[in-house]
């Protein structure tokens, strides 16, 4: 069942791609080939090979139980929140929450949690930025 | 004698003292990456370009410190294989059968030390085969016009799936999906915006780097916490005992050793195969030839020391296309094509003509990067079964922030680790759906460069499209890329079920 609902969404997929190709403006001055052509072969491909996907499906994988994708999707926003909060945070406060999270997802305890969300971010600040040199966001306090 | 001339040069070139501190560098975190299960060759090449780019490595030592890695991973991979019977990365997998056999009779050290030793004489075999072939392998290339180009392209595409692929569409929509996340961006001939739907971010393309590492490093971290396997290993099986093997053992095994590294060059060297096929046909072979009193799987030590022989010298062949034609034949060099890239340096025959201190630099550096290795992999295998303590619940969340630091250090935008973060959860699910990600990784890649070659060639011809099947060389690459896609379709459900006998769920995804 999967793999049909994923054929089929890569039929889609294959169908949106071609719209969006007959939908590239082209330029007065073009080769012989012109910006449509490759990616409407590759289309083609994506859109038969989901056909053949869909119409031949492997043994359903093993998808983990609703719990656990929560979790992943838990993981997701807190990593998209990262990703905002860098900047406006500054790296070493938003990576310590960060990693802090990771870890208690994955089974540490709050207080090993907390050491390895602050030991990750101070190690990775100190190693890559005071040593190395490589510039990562600053926050209000300057780190 | 110019190859040896060159050669010199090129350890002129490694023998400076950063050039070897990155090697050093580069084979200690390779070797942890190979024995921490999770972290493989590919994923751990790909979490570290971004920082060897942001911290302004030139190409030279930014390869050194790479390949390093790549070998490191190849001799670590064992480690955990033979003590904990689980595969560090997937080309270690064979090393289980009779490694950890061996790791039960109390033999864990000898066969460490064997296999450290087989890996060795892989590799080092392997580096003399990449000197030797690789530049037949570009005079060949020199012939090559853009519609050899296109076709060569093509080839790769079709034989990336590998011999044990068991469905071949499922490869063909990876690398169909590359290839289509590559046109996004402005097109290089006409220079009109190809979909990007207005988000002028897109307008540069998306970025490589951002997309590897997302779909090796990210998708690792959501499988660890899909299974919540946050544990460590169990210490007391951590004992290694006496570490050196006895002659004798070294001497039953130094014909294995030697012919597999020959088989296994070979499969590094052709399309579609790598270091985990090269383990796997090492193996066999072995077991056919030399296995009378059925003692294979029960602890031989020649079956701990084939599959190690085997995976180096396929890591050593794997690059031999990657060098030579630009074309990488697994998932690891895929990885490094994407350094050099990067670099802004074009892989291919030209490359050894016009960056000849980088080809040669970076082959010497393998050398001493294998002595290195065997020096570290013997003596200090001790500290390596170590790291094995660290328990995931700690250590991913490190992998996660580590490449989150490098993706934002090249670029410092929010918008690049978002579409990261949306090819860490695209490569979960294509992982769940038994998708190969490797030709995804090089579709991205070569995306643009096909195209390019697909234009060039047929715009020279006046617009005849016919000139893609046009000369000899061009058919016979098109017929190879036809038969390496057809031929998994017929044995790759037997080769893959034979090689996954051990099922392994969080081995790294690929060599």
């Amino acid at each position: 069942m999967s793999d049909r609902i994923f054929g089929l969404f890569g039929v889609l997929l294959s169908i949106g791609f071609v719209l969006a190709a007959l939908a590239i403006e082209e330029s007065f001055l073009s080769d012989a080939v012109g910006p449509k052509a490759f990616p409407i072969i590759i289309a083609a491909i994506l859109g038969l090979s989901s056909a053949v996907i869909a119409l031949r499906p492997d043994p359903e994988p093993h998808w983990p139980a609703i719990g656990r994708l929560a979790e992943i999707a838990a993981a997701v926003v807190v990593m998209i929140l990262y990703a905002e909060m860098l900047p406006v945070a500054g790296f070493v406060a938003a990576t310590a929450f960060a990693a802090a999270y990771l870890a208690w997802r994955l089974g540490s305890s709050a207080l090993e949690s907390v050491l390895v969300g602050v030991g990750t971010s101070v190690g990775i600040y100190v190693i890559f930025h005071l040593a190395l040199g490589l510039s990562l966001a600053r926050g209000p306090w300057g780190f | 004698m110019e190859t040896l001339s060159n050669l010199g040069d090129g350890f002129l070139i490694a023998l400076t003292w950063q050039n070897l501190a990155l090697a050093l560098l580069g084979c200690f975190l390779g070797t942890i990456m190979g024995a921490l299960p999770g972290l493989g060759p590919s994923n751990g090449v790909a979490i570290l370009i971004p920082l060897a780019f942001t911290l302004g490595l030139g190409a030279t030592p930014s390869l050194i410190l790479l390949t390093s890695v790549y070998y490191g991973a190849m001799y670590g991979g064992r480690i955990s294989s033979i003590l904990l019977n689980i595969p560090g990365d997937e080309p270690a997998m064979m090393t289980c059968l009779d490694g950890h056999p061996m790791a039960k009779k109390g033999l864990a050290g000898e066969a460490l030390s064997l296999s450290g030793i087989a890996s060795f004489v892989g590799a080092f075999f392997a580096t003399w085969g990449l000197i030797l072939l690789a530049p037949q392998l570009v005079k060949i290339a020199l012939l090559f016009g853009p519609a050899e180009y296109f076709a060569l392209f093509a080839l790769a595409f079709m034989t990336l799936g590998g011999v044990s692929s068991t469905n071949q569409a499922k490869s063909a929509f990876a690398a169909a999906l590359g290839l289509g996340l590559a046109m996004i961006g402005v097109d290089t001939q006409t220079g009109v915006p190809r979909f990007t739907f207005g988000e002028v971010h897109l307008y540069d393309g998306l970025d490589f780097l951002v997309a590897i590492v997302g779909l090796f490093a990210l998708s690792e971290v959501f499988i660890f916490l899909e299974n919540r396997h946050g544990g460590n290993a169990d210490a007391t099986k951590l004992k290694i005992g006496k570490l050196y093997p006895p002659m004798s053992m070294i001497k039953q095994c130094i014909p294995t050793m030697l012919r597999t590294s020959f088989l296994g060059f070979l499969a590094g060297v052709l399309p579609g195969a790598g270091a985990s096929l090269g383990s796997f046909i090492s193996y066999s072979m072995e077991k056919r030839l030399v296995d009378k009193d059925g003692t294979f799987g029960t602890g031989d030590p020649r079956g701990v020391a084939a599959p190690e022989a085997g995976n180096n010298a396929a890591a050593g062949g794997a690059l031999v296309p990657m060098l030579a034609l630009g074309v990488p034949g697994s998932g690891t060099t895929a990885v490094l094509l994407a350094v050099l890239l990067a670099l802004n340096i074009t892989p291919g025959p030209l490359l050894f003509t016009q960056n000849p201190d980088v080809v040669w630099g970076l082959i010497a550096a393998l050398f001493i990067a294998n002595f290195m290795l065997l020096a570290m992999n013997i003596p200090m295998v001790g500290l390596f079964t170590r790291v094995l303590m660290v328990p995931s619940r700690i250590l991913m969340p490190i992998v996660a922030m580590v490449s989150f630091v490098g993706i934002y250090g090249i670029s410092g935008s929010t918008f690049d680790l978002l579409v990261m973060i949306g090819f860490g959860v695209m490569g979960w699910g294509l992982r769940k759906l038994d998708v190969p990600l490797v030709p995804i990784i090089l579709g991205t890649l070569l995306g643009n460069s096909m195209e390019n070659n697909l234009r060039r060639a047929i715009t020279i011809d006046n617009g005849n499209w016919w000139t893609l099947v046009d000369s000899p060389l061009a058919l016979s690459l098109w017929a190879i890329a036809i038969i390496g896609f057809i031929l998994p379709v017929v044995i790759g459900r037997t080769v893959k079920s034979r090689m996954h006998a051990r099922k392994d769920e969080e081995g790294a995804i690929s060599d």
